[in-house]
């Protein structure tokens, strides 16, 4: 049974169809990612699934169950994280602070400071901003710390929105370097990028979305082989 | 001197009323940019509620010694925990729904809320100002030759005291956290888990009941009431969350005690100035907006996309 499914999703803003017909299954232990053009409709399918938009059709299970009947909070406590795009820190907080709401649904004192040890080792650049502002931040560790806030609920299915969108190139390696980590150590994820080849470089399947439809869906291997989505994602 | 000093104390008593229900102003703007124009009249409930809890303790004059914190304590408490429900099922009933709508509607539903209340305050003490009991013993200190009542540093201190309790709160507590976050980001807030309908009940809960606390503290301070006593004190608070900067909840408290001491010093050294407070108080708010637009310790933040 795969542990993320969604099934027939149809979501629209106002009378605008985002969404139709979409269908995606994740198995624990994977990094599927989901790649597509600007307003392909990649946000929106992350955003059904996390609750934070009511999709107008469709399924989504997590684990065996149904997420389509809880509020943003109850998805997160079944164990879906969700680095949003554009990375949303809290400006006005502490990188400590920022860190702490992450893990807001846990009560384990304990682990709570494990999970901080361990981001900080993952991030050693947040350790030394520990109590700036986070929005005193640059854009790398900005979006170090969007990561790190997710990690901190202890997700069981980790979805990133374009963690790459506006980083330097070396950010870029840093960034996909440390997500390869944060699977290894048993996190799955839902990876949103538009930089498709380095998607799919560490994916193990890929979904491609064109206009709200699922065009493609298959290996990350056979995506990358493929003289359709070369031609339109991977610059030929 | 002596004038000046003692005009210091009046305007410190005025403004730590105006300040505390600054408070809930700014805090509701904060977490949902509303102006809950409903607030002043929730702060008048406040004096209605302590008035009905003093007559239901049979206390109808000075209070001494012990029994005195008792009351005090006892009727305030009481008076907050009633205001507060009152705001959080104001915003369940009527807010909440509203949610998601455009601005205008939930802006139009709060000065109908509004209404209601002044209304039902109408039909329950009729329409005329009633009296309140001076509970406070009235020993005036001496100080220098500037004459403290013992209701003024109650006023003062009162006011002091929650404004420190809710600092620490908002700074410290998990759910001070989280009602941050909510108002800085209301997605990326449920995002990490947290419950926003909470939060935003738990901000309508505090605010009001510390308008049910300034509720009772005036009640004491002025020794009269009546249904529509919330309009100016509403007014002016909501001046005074303006010129401290919306949102901010340390400018609520400048402003609310920047406010009291304009309309104390107005009062003393105008010519006719008992008539000319309210122009002033509102000729500050002007020119304060026309220097610093976002108020004394609002940040400029550029509008939400």
């Amino acid at each position: 049974m795969a542990l993320l499914e969604v099934a027939d999703l149809d979501a629209q803003y106002g009378r605008i169809r985002a969404l139709s017909g979409v269908s995606l299954t994740v198995d624990e232990g994977e990094i599927v990612t989901l790649i597509g053009a600007n307003g392909a409709g990649k946000t929106t399918t992350l955003r059904s699934i996390s609750g934070l938009l009511r999709p107008s059709r469709g399924t989504i299970r997590f684990a065996g169950d149904g997420l389509l009947k809880l509020t943003p909070d109850g998805v997160v406590r079944r164990g879906v994280g969700h680095s949003p795009e554009g990375r949303r820190v809290f400006a006005r907080m502490s990188v400590r602070e920022n860190l702490e709401l992450g893990a807001y649904t846990r009560a384990s004192r304990s682990e709570i400071a494990e999970d901080f040890e361990r981001v900080l080792t993952t991030f050693p650049r947040l350790r030394e901003r520990l109590v700036q502002k986070a929005g005193t931040l640059s854009g790398g560790e900005q979006q170090m710390l969007a990561i790190g806030r997710t990690l901190m609920s202890r997700p069981r299915l980790l979805m990133l929105d374009e963690p790459s969108l506006g980083l330097s190139p070396i950010l870029v390696q840093t960034i996909f370097g440390v997500i390869r980590e944060i699977n290894a150590r048993g996190t799955t994820i839902l990876l949103i990028e538009q930089n498709a080849r380095q998607a799919l470089s560490i994916a193990t399947r890929g979904y491609v979305l064109e206009v709200g439809k699922i065009v493609y869906a298959d290996s990350a291997a056979n995506l990358m082989a493929s003289e359709a989505v070369r031609a339109a994602y991977l610059g030929g | 001197m002596d004038v000046f000093y003692q005009q210091l104390i009046n305007g410190l008593s005025l403004g730590g009323i105006y300040a505390l229900i600054a408070l809930g102003y700014t805090m509701v703007y904060g977490i949902i940019e509303l102006i809950n124009f409903a607030h002043g009249d929730v702060y008048t409930l406040g004096t209605f509620f302590s008035l009905a809890i003093l007559t239901g303790l049979g206390v109808s004059g000075e209070v001494h010694g012990l029994a005195l914190v008792g009351v005090v304590l006892v009727t305030m408490l009481a008076a907050m925990l009633l205001c507060g429900i009152t705001g959080v099922l104001i915003e369940r009933l009527a807010y909440r729904r509203l949610r998601n709508a455009p601005r205008l509607a939930p802006l139009i539903t709060a000065i109908g809320m509004s209404f209601i209340l002044e209304n039902v305050m109408q039909l329950w003490k009729g329409p005329s100002p009633i009296s309140f009991p001076a509970v406070i013993p009235n020993p005036s200190f001496q100080a220098g030759g500037v004459e403290i009542a013992a209701k003024q540093i109650l006023v003062i201190v009162l006011a002091i005291v929650m404004m420190v309790a809710l600092q620490l709160f908002i700074r410290n507590t998990k759910m001070g956290k989280a009602m941050r976050a909510t108002a800085q980001d209301r997605d990326a807030a449920q995002l990490m888990g947290i419950n926003i309908n909470t939060t935003i009940a738990m901000t309508f809960l505090i605010g009001s009941a510390l308008a049910g606390a300034a509720g009772f503290v005036s009640g004491v301070y002025y020794g009269t009431t009546w249904f529509f006593n919330g309009f100016e004190a509403g007014l002016k608070a909501f001046t005074a969350a303006v010129l401290g900067g919306i949102g901010n909840v340390a400018g609520a408290m400048l402003g609310g005690f920047l406010i009291g001491l304009v309309e104390a010093f107005a009062t003393q050294y105008i010519p006719q100035g008992a008539q000319w407070t309210n122009v002033v108080v509102f000729s500050v708010l002007v020119l304060v907006l026309v220097f610093r637009p976002s108020g004394l310790l609002g940040e400029a933040v550029p509008e939400k996309v």
